[in-house]
């Protein structure tokens, strides 16, 4: 996202903040976030589909709400209205076909109109099908999730995409033989497909009340979350969308002191060391593993303060418009061992993943009661961490990286259980051994995810070996 | 089918209260004083940077020389990200970021400067293997003793204004010799001053023009003048980026050593031709028109230099062997056209107060890579060493 979008949806988010103040917040969210989706999806090499993609995000989000509601809800003009308004915008970005707005809201020329009313009619009437004819059942509900994480999936796989790609290629009459894994940006779906699978599994499990299509729309593409999270809980999200904070000056300042910090960490600090942090070309081209070294620690500053950054902006445009989004990062690399690093590094996503695969996991095996507990341990903490790296893309260095945390984590784990009586012992009522300790750990955990972005930075797990040697001073 | 036990109690919006009320006059309140202030702010830090005047004395803060190494050729890059270095206007910045800026010159050094185009800068060569990097690491002695080290501040732009924009510059570094490799397609009038780093730098290329009372258009539109709105903040933001990615880059230089990409599928340079193309410029056959060509741009580099001695070169091109051929010799070059400049060329210098030696058929035609001037390491390599009986006696005369 350029500097030039964020300040457009900073002073939209006090636009719509003044402008409507009341209920209409709600709609007017919903109308902006889906135009967002469309004007934030980058341009893609095959034809409408930066068109498609956000119009899929919308049938999911649509289909998702079909799932589990129940037939009544179809009565509830307030879902029609949500319908109405959404599918409205929708159609009207469609008609920009024909007055040459591309590339402000869309970065290309929409496709032939009658595919978008085609492709409206068929979200109509999925949906439509889905609430009257079917009754939510765990059996349908697990169907739309294994749906969201097939094409999750899909797009997470270099080799996947790729075939993806070739297949659209050849729908839209284009050369397949120009497809590349790249082709399929589909823009936010990491997101979005979590926060579907959220409010589908609480549903399912009856920890969710009655969503309304508008409600669940606004929440999945809440315009200041959708590219780069937080990911929000529902049940929280909707307190803020009906009873949203008052707008005080203080409110103002905090948001501004947010935005402020955001955007410096984003485009002055992240932006300048992503000129030297660690990169696929650079790495083989160093001379001595220093210099190295340096530029490994300017990715592990870069990584943390774009993402950081980004979080700030989503914050602070919450703010303004009334909602308290989750914080992701409480300074992970103060912490002094790597299962307080996790507890404050990307906080939204691993309390996703611990309450939806962790937690579940672990009380499952241990009912079970056939494995010792440190297996159990190593078990859900490295399959834990590998989900958490897949997350961000289904390759060998990802599964590396997760492995690498994985272990880590088991590690301290196991320090913590047997060695860690011992040091706290040996600190009691010394400050300054305590001090050193803690020092100590946080250098360490620092190094051991510095090391870890190695893994996650590099586009081979060839490349990456190559700059573990270099780093300790072996190989050339 | 199990069913799902769906709660169905949505939570209800609450009505806003008096006090909530209030605020919100507050707030508004807030906001247009927030509006106004930071207005006023932002006004006052944009307008108060045009005191400064550009290019004075900021380019000058570099971490280059200091933190790390200077580099080997002037900034230059169209690919950043990749190249690790930047193509911008600051000749101040660039000079600053030269390894010619490390500190005053050692008594026991020659110091040779070289302006000229990309091929003396060294367009896909690494440094080493350009013509600097090829005299320095012949290690050259004068007959006093002086090692001979040579300055690499050629830069890849076309233009004579430019070099002599450059060498204006370059001779507060106290060179003993001044080689300038050019060729005919820095000559013509028109390309001297559209050369975006002559069209940037107007307070630098006005006093030469003046000062040689050269034949160019000092009023030219081509010139970026620098107006009130492009000294403020916002006019200056790219610069101003500029200067700090090209602080930034200096660690990815000094880490990697590499200024520019090495791409092995470069398109190679022309060597077939169009039947009948046998213009150059605009320009028919038979003449080159001599008033459009800028060779008094020579003899101003010449005086420029005083004392110090300035050896012109003609430096090789790409001699086809293709289709057509017997037309043009290259993409640049018409055969009437270069053979003429050729000729001028020679029978200028020998009135000339420089020397001049004209070595454009040195290097054979598979030692060109991408244009019909930038060479090999073999070519450039073949350059050198036809040169060097040349240089040694300007060396030690």
């Amino acid at each position: 996202m350029s500097l030039q979008n964020i300040l457009i949806l900073i002073a939209s988010a006090l636009l719509i903040r003044i402008v409507f103040p009341g209920k209409r917040r709600q709609w007017a969210l919903l109308v902006v976030s889906i135009l967002a989706i469309y004007w934030l999806q980058p341009a893609l090499p095959i034809r409408n589909m930066d068109f498609w993609l956000p119009t899929a995000t919308v049938g999911l989000i649509f289909l998702s709400w079909g799932l589990t509601s129940l037939k009544e809800q179809l009565l509830d003009p307030v879902n029609w209205l949500g319908a109405g308004l959404s599918l409205g915008t929708l159609l009207l970005i469609g008609l920009t076909r024909f007055v040459s707005l591309e590339g402000i809201i869309t970065p290309t020329r929409p496709p032939q109109f009658y595919l978008v009313i085609s492709a409206l009619l068929l979200i109509i009437l999925s949906t439509f099908v889905l609430t009257l004819f079917s009754k939510p059942s765990p059996g349908l509900i697990w169907m739309g999730i294994l749906v969201l994480l097939l094409v999750f999936i899909i797009l997470k796989t270099p080799f996947l995409s790729l075939q993806g790609s070739i297949v659209l290629r050849r729908i839209m009459s284009q050369d397949p033989s120009l497809a590349k894994s790249t082709d399929l940006g589909w823009l936010g779906f990491s997101y979005v497909s979590f926060r579907l699978i959220h409010t589908l599994i609480d549903r399912m499990k009856g920890r969710l009340n009655e969503i309304g299509l508008g409600e669940l729309l606004v929440y999945t593409i809440f315009y200041p979350t959708v590219i780069a999270g937080p990911i929000d809980r529902l049940q929280r999200f909707r307190k803020d969308l009906l009873n949203p904070e008052p707008l005080s000056p203080g409110k103002m300042l905090q948001s501004g002191e947010r935005l402020a910090v955001g955007l410096f960490r984003k485009f002055i600090l992240a932006d300048a060391l992503g000129l030297i942090a660690i990169s696929g070309t650079n790495v083989t081209q160093v001379q001595s593993a220093g210099w190295l070294w340096l530029m490994l620690i300017a990715y592990a500053f870069q990584i943390f303060l774009d993402f950081a950054g980004y979080t700030d902006i989503a914050v602070g445009s919450g703010i303004l418009l009334g909602f308290r989004i989750p914080e992701n990062f409480n300074q992970p690399y103060l912490k002094p061992n790597l299962t307080l690093f996790w507890n404050n590094w990307h906080m939204t996503l691993t309390q996703w993943i611990r309450s939806y695969f962790f937690f579940p996991i672990t009380r499952h095996l241990r009912r079970q009661g056939k494995l010792p507990a440190p297996l159990i341990i190593l078990i859900t903490q490295m399959s834990t961490m590998l989900i958490i790296g897949l997350w961000h893309g289904i390759t060998l260095n990802f599964v590396f990286w997760g492995t690498w945390h994985g272990l880590g984590l088991f590690i301290h784990n196991r320090w913590s259980a047997i060695v860690g009586p011992k040091v706290s012992k040996i600190t009691a009522g010394k400050p300054f051994m305590t001090l050193i300790f803690k020092v100590s750990g946080m250098c360490l955990t620092f190094l051991f995810v510095s090391l870890g972005w190695v893994w996650f930075a590099l586009p081979t797990t060839g490349s990456a070996l190559i700059t573990f040697a270099r780093l300790f001073g072996l190989g050339s | 089918m199990k069913r799902v036990h769906l709660p169905t109690k949505p939570e209800k919006q609450q009505p806003m209260t008096a006090e909530q009320q209030s605020d919100k006059h507050k707030t508004a309140n807030f906001i247009r004083n927030v509006l106004i202030k930071g207005g006023l702010l932002f006004l006052i830090l944009n307008f108060s940077l045009c005191l400064i005047p550009s290019g004075k004395n900021l380019g000058q803060i570099s971490l280059y020389n200091l933190v790390f190494p200077g580099r080997a050729r002037l900034p230059f890059g169209e690919n950043p990200t990749e190249a690790y270095n930047l193509s911008f206007y600051d000749l101040e910045a660039m000079f600053a970021s030269h390894e010619i800026n490390r500190g005053p010159k050692p008594p026991e050094e020659f110091r040779i400067i070289m302006i000229g185009d990309s091929a003396t800068w060294g367009t896909l060569l690494p440094p080493e293997d350009t013509l600097s990097g090829l005299i320095n690491q012949d290690n050259l002695k004068t007959t006093d003793g002086r090692t001979v080290r040579a300055y690499n501040l050629a830069y890849p732009t076309m233009s004579l204004t430019k070099d002599l924009m450059i060498l204006d510059i370059a001779l507060t570094y106290d060179p003993n010799l001044i080689l300038w490799p050019v060729s005919l397609e820095s000559f013509p009038r028109k390309a001297q001053i559209e050369t975006p780093l002559v069209a940037n730098n107007p307070e630098r290329a006005y006093p030469l023009i003046e000062r040689f009372d050269l034949a160019l258009d000092g009023q030219s539109e081509s010139f970026v003048e620098s107006t009130f709105w492009n000294r403020t903040l916002i006019g200056r933001r790219r610069a101003i980026l500029d200067a700090i990615q090209l602080q930034m880059y200096g660690i990815l230089w000094a880490a990697t050593g590499v200024d520019q990409t090495y791409p092995d599928d470069f398109t190679p340079a022309q060597r077939d031709f169009e039947a009948g193309d046998d213009n150059f410029k605009n320009w028919s056959p038979p003449n080159l028109p001599l008033d459009q060509m800028a060779w008094e741009i020579l003899d101003a580099g010449v005086a420029l230099a005083g004392d110090i001695p300035v050896l012109v070169i003609n430096e090789p091109i790409l001699i086809s062997k293709g289709k057509n051929s017997d037309v043009r010799y290259n993409f640049f070059y018409p055969r009437w056209a270069y053979d003429q400049y050729r000729l001028i060329m020679s029978e200028y210098a020998e009135d000339a107060p420089w020397a001049y030696i004209d070595l454009w058929d040195s290097v054979p035609s598979d030692a060109f890579t991408n244009s019909a001037l930038h060479l090999t390491p073999d070519g450039s390599q073949l350059f050198y060493q036809t040169l060097k009986p040349t240089l040694e006696q300007m060396i030690c005369p």
